[in-house]
């Protein structure tokens, strides 16, 4: 019996044990019997090896061969990644349906990029140059927005020997030849594999100082994302999770997006892919999907491959990362990731921890949102991941254990209200429960960039969002009426907040997304109604008075009227508020 | 299924006479070689009774078997267990309309079997996200609360929320009556009716109905009742969905299959998962309830390339009411929106007693507006769920300081909520509304409240259908939020 081959044992759902497989490693990917089912070993016992397998195992049979392949589970890098979408193993879902129209059947083997196509390379270096690991030395243009960066391998360095001119090349096209010190010639090719569940390295982290701008006014505003930051979207179903997702995917400002469709609905991957095509980008003018990499394995797709999905994604935007450039990462949902880990544990009988997940929950969280940051590349240029992991608390409650430790492992955390989402306000991101770490980090960054007031701005509106919830208690019990003039303001300012400001209609034209600029205004408008208000409060004219001047209504009406590209007229809106409240206090004097 | 993989099972038939445990649902068997994960059993008790069973795992030379019809009167040495070396298929054929089946696809109307050489394996194939159509067509219910507050679209899943005793079957069934699409019309539709764990008369409810409105000989149904056996109850609704997909996307029908009662199914399954001696995960259902629900609700759908539809709607029965238990989570999850019903409003006696405010669908936004219904609908509908949730706070609040202390904006929310509920919500079982009537109904109650009180309308389409008291009528309490 050749020693490469085991023999299936025991078959378990998507759990296969197999024997004679001492020479087998862990983590190694396995092709299992006839069919050549993808699986990988994740323990081994002796000769034993128990593996979890990618696809449907029904129809697999005890004594069926276990065949080696002698790497560990990893993705292809390369061009002909963006504007892709694959399932939770790299394989291409379009090639998929163009080979097995409709429906994904078994034993399609290890599909990734597309080997056949040639890309216009530009080569950057010369026959004896010295290459590190990290240097960049071809281009690719691989789509209009995009330069991909061929990279040298992090495990190789030494002298050009040979080099091929500009021109056309395919995925595994020798490029150039590099001699190490050691005399060892290697060939450089346009594509490179990885292991997806080791962090690819950096030289090293930098602070975090810029903001990830999403054009959400909840987001930037009040609970801002840092480029290279670890943010939480906890939200029982229809709280607007994937929503969300989607409004941060198309309209953030990373330069590429990776899209993690974990266990979620066919129709809403479908709806995605009918839409971002024809989303076009508000700062390069290009289409969304030249920067964007979708990875969809829905909710009735194998489920060890829902597992492995995550750290795909993570894979990709860490190649893309090393290139330089700014990566967000969107994966809805790490529960139902978790849930994949939950129910591959159960088969593998581990002994299950909190609510039947298992004891390493924890740590596997916490690995998978270390892999975001702001990091110096090998090559020397600034870059960075941000992991915004989408979180569905069962009931939506906010204690069960895949939301407790990501709160852990995240520095902003953004809660979904069911009650908010009742009310058809959407995002429906609860401003007292949910925080952001990043605020302070970002502090230079907005007062040069935005305004020395900004965040000043949005503490004060916060505090009256609070004041408000405490004077709602009171309000409850004995009614409106009887709250003094002063409270009686707060009430209408934080309305004014929740449906001017907070609320954001992601169907809306102009509101779907806000420019910076015009999210400051705005703030700076509802304050100058403040204070204009409050003014008029305190000399004792009454609220029904000052909440009925027509004023209100344009100030509730601006996020809908005023466009991007001409905030002045927010500046107009101050100076007309201002002369209201003043003509109103002088008709009283 | 592939062809490599028929080829794959065993053509030899071997009898195997003993067995090493039998309990529960299940029997084990030792000694046995050559055998398929998820390959079907024939279990032969006598010359007239023989059972079936599926291959739930292997270990080695023990099989573990599933039996369909449970293991009572099942010695470790009266039996004759052949393994049929394929996985659970069902015949398909255009003639399964009109029929009944049972939750392994054999007859029950006393009629034969399908003679169709098309067998179709039962856990059928994951469909392709990128081979999806994403659902767009508007389907009219009839119901206004359903048209126009959480639009069922073609193609979409949309499980409706009950508890016991509350009229979810007399909605589901007013929906298959009533359910169209504007401007088509023919005979491509079908329904498929799978019923797990029901009681003999709330299948009985379903056949009449059908019977009444005159569609029964477009209905498929496989039924079983609470009394067959719990492994049938899990095949059911993968039966019902493996004949929806032939109808759907070879016989290119619109299909609606109804799924009743998922809370059944889903107790089945835990069943059996104990009885396997599985980790348990949450209230001891397995750990693969989201997975296994998943496989059942994603074959609804639509495929770019095929004319037919499914759209799916499961009906599940809340333990306790409780919106938050396991298998309506999973659900919703999984599904795109919820139609929840409510206790106190069905003891109100108010049908169909919808609560609007968790009730939602996803795909509505796609499948309303000018070019499927009206332009207002989108607005119209966003402003009855503000002004509903309103009436909530209203409401709490008047049972503290009493009704007659309210300001008179209050007043008109109570006003507005009992309209709501009474005349818009409410209807009769065999009321079908247009959707024309049902967004002006919605309109002539909207327009109880004052126009500023309308913050989700745009100002023209305000303008164009509000027909309420102006502004100057209550110019004093119409700044209370």
């Amino acid at each position: 019996m050749n020693n490469k081959e085991g023999i299936v044992r025991e078959i378990n759902g998507p759990v296969v044990k197999g024997t004679n497989m001492a020479s087998f490693k862990l983590n190694e990917i396995v092709m299992i019997g006839a069919q050549k089912l993808i699986g990988e070993v994740v323990s081994l016992d002796h000769d034993v090896a128990t593996m979890q397998v990618y696809e449907e195992t029904e129809g697999l049979k005890a004594g069926e061969t276990i065949h080696y392949t002698g790497r560990p589970l990893s993705v292809t890098l390369g061009p002909g990644m963006l504007g892709n979408i694959f399932d939770g193993i790299q394989r291409p879902l379009e090639k998929i349906d163009s080979m097995h129209k409709n429906f994904i059947p078994d034993g399609i083997g290890l599909l990734s990029l597309d080997e056949e196509k040639h890309w216009d390379v530009t080569v950057l270096s010369a026959v004896g140059d010295l290459l590190q690991p990290g240097t960049v030395y071809a281009t690719v243009q691989e789509t209009k927005s995009i330069l991909h960066k061929l990279l040298v391998p992090f495990d190789i360095s030494g002298t050009v020997v040979s080099i091929q001119p500009n021109g056309q090349y395919t995925l595994n096209d020798t490029i150039a030849a590099v001699q190490s010190e050691n005399g060892k010639t290697v060939p450089l090719t346009l594509a490179s594999r990885w292991p997806v569940r080791k962090p690819r390295p950096f030289t090293k982290r930098i602070p975090i100082y810029q903001p990830l701008v999403t054009g959400q006014r909840v987001v930037d505003s009040f609970f801002p994302i840092a480029k290279g930051g670890a943010v939480g979207l906890p939200g029982g179903f229809g709280t607007g999770k994937t929503v969300t997702q989607q409004q941060l995917a198309k309209w953030s400002d990373a330069d590429i997006i990776i899209y993690i469709g974990c266990g979620e609905r066919g129709n809403e991957m479908a709806d995605v892919l009918e839409e971002f095509p024809k989303l076009i980008d508000p700062r390069t003018g290009r289409p969304l999907m030249e920067r964007t990499i979708l990875i969809a394995n829905t909710s009735n797709m194998p489920v060890a491959a829902r597992e492995a999905s995550i750290y795909t994604g993570v894979t990709m935007a860490e190649y893309y990362r090393d290139m330089g450039y700014d990566v967000a990462i969107m994966a809805d949902s790490t529960s139902r990731w978790a849930e994949a880990l939950r129910e591959i544990s159960g088969r593998l009988e581990e002994m299950p921890a909190e609510e039947g997940f298992p004891a390493y929950l924890p740590s596997r969280l916490a690995e998978f949102y270390e892999r975001s940051g702001c990091v110096q590349t090998l090559e020397g240029s600034e870059a960075s991941i941000t992991i915004i992991g989408a979180v569905s608390p069962p009931g939506g409650d906010f204690s069960e254990p895949v939301t407790e430790n990501t709160k852990r492992f995240v520095t902003a955390f953004m809660a979904l209200d069911k009650k908010l989402a009742y009310a058809r306000h959407y995002p429906a991101i609860n401003y007292l429960l949910s925080y952001s770490g990043y605020v302070d980090m970002l502090k230079d960054w907005y007062s040069e960039n935005v305004a020395e007031d900004m965040l000043d701005l949005r503490k004060k509106m916060l505090r009256l969002l609070q004041e408000e919830e405490k004077l709602n208690e009171v309000v409850q019990l004995v009614g409106e009426d009887v709250l003094p003039n002063d409270q009686a303001l707060v009430l209408e300012i934080a309305r004014i907040i929740k449906k001017g400001f907070l609320q954001q209609n992601a169907l809306h034209k102009i509101d779907t997304y806000v420019v910076l600029e015009k999210q400051y205004k705005m703030l700076q408008v509802i304050d100058t109604l403040y204070e204009s208000a409050l003014k008029c409060v305190k000399m004792g004219i009454p609220i029904s008075i000052i909440k009925s001047q027509d004023v209100v209504q344009d100030v509730l009406k601006m996020k809908y009227e005023v466009p991007n590209d001409n905030t002045g007229i927010l500046d107009e809106l101050r100076v007309k508020i201002i002369g209201v409240y003043d003509r109103l206090s002088q008709t009283y004097e | 299924m592939s062809e490599e993989r028929k080829q794959g099972y065993r053509i030899m038939k071997k009898e195997y006479l003993r067995l090493e445990q039998a309990g529960g649902p299940l029997i084990v068997l030792s000694h046995v070689e050559n055998v398929a994960y998820g390959e079907m059993v024939s279990i032969k008790l006598n010359e007239e009774e023989q059972r079936t069973g599926k291959v739930i795992k292997i270990d080695g030379t023990n099989v573990i078997v599933q039996v369909f019809e449970g293991t009572s009167d099942i010695s470790t040495n009266n039996v004759a267990v052949t393994f049929k070396g394929e996985p659970m298929s069902i015949p398909l054929s255009g003639e399964i309309l009109g029929r009944a089946f049972n939750g392994v696809g054999e007859p029950i109307d006393g009629l034969y079997q399908i003679p169709s050489a098309n067998r179709q394996n039962i856990n059928g194939r994951p469909m392709n996200p990128v081979a999806r159509k994403y659902p767009r067509n508007f389907i009219q219910t009839g119901i206004s609360a359903i048209d126009a507050l959480m639009t069922l679209i073609r193609g979409q899943k949309l499980p409706i929320f009950s508890g016991n005793g509350i009229a979810h079957n007399e909605l589901a069934a007013q929906i298959v009556r009533q359910a169209k699409i504007e401007g088509q019309t023919g005979d491509n539709f079908a329904v498929v009716f799978g019923a797990m764990g029901v009681r003999h008369d709330d299948a009985d409810y379903f056949i009449r109905s059908f019977q009444a409105s005159g569609v029964l000989d477009h209905v498929v149904m496989y039924i079983n009742t609470a009394d067959a056996p719990i492994v049938e109850r899990i095949s059911t609704p993968k039966c019902a969905m493996t004949a929806a997909e032939y109808l759907a996307f070879d016989q290119n029908m619109h299909v609606l299959v109804i799924l009743t009662d998922m809370t059944s199914y889903a107790e089945a399954l835990r069943e059996l998962s104990s009885s396997k001696e599985e980790v348990p995960s949450r209230k001891g259902y397995p750990g693969y309830l989201y997975s296994d629900l998943s496989t059942i609700y994603e074959r609804a759908g639509m495929l770019s390339d095929r004319e037919g539809s499914i759209t799916l709607i499961p009906i599940l029965t809340m333990p306790n009411d409780d919106i938050t238990h396991p298998i309506p989570d999973l659900t919703g999850f999984i599904t795109e929106g919820q139609i929840v019903l409510n206790r106190e409003l069905n003891q109100k006696g108010i049908y169909p007693p919808i609560d609007i405010l968790p009730s939602l669908s996803r795909l509505m936004k796609d499948g309303i507006g000018e070019t499927y219904t009206r332009k207002d609908h989108s607005d119209l509908s966003s402003q009855l769920f503000a002004s509903y949730s309103r009436v909530q706070d209203v409401r709490a609040l008047s049972q503290i300081i009493g009704e007659d202390d309210l300001s008179d904006t209050d007043k008109l929310y109570l006003e507005f909520g009992r309209n709501l509920e009474g005349r818009f919500i409410s209807q009769e079982s065999n009321e079908n509304r247009s959707i024309l009537e049902t967004l002006d109904l919605g309109w002539e109650i909207l327009s109880a409240l004052p126009p500023t009180e309308l913050d989700r309308i745009q100002s023209e389409i305000l303008n164009e259908y509000y027909h309420g008291s102006s502004k100057t009528d209550s110019e004093d309490a119409s700044w209370q939020f």
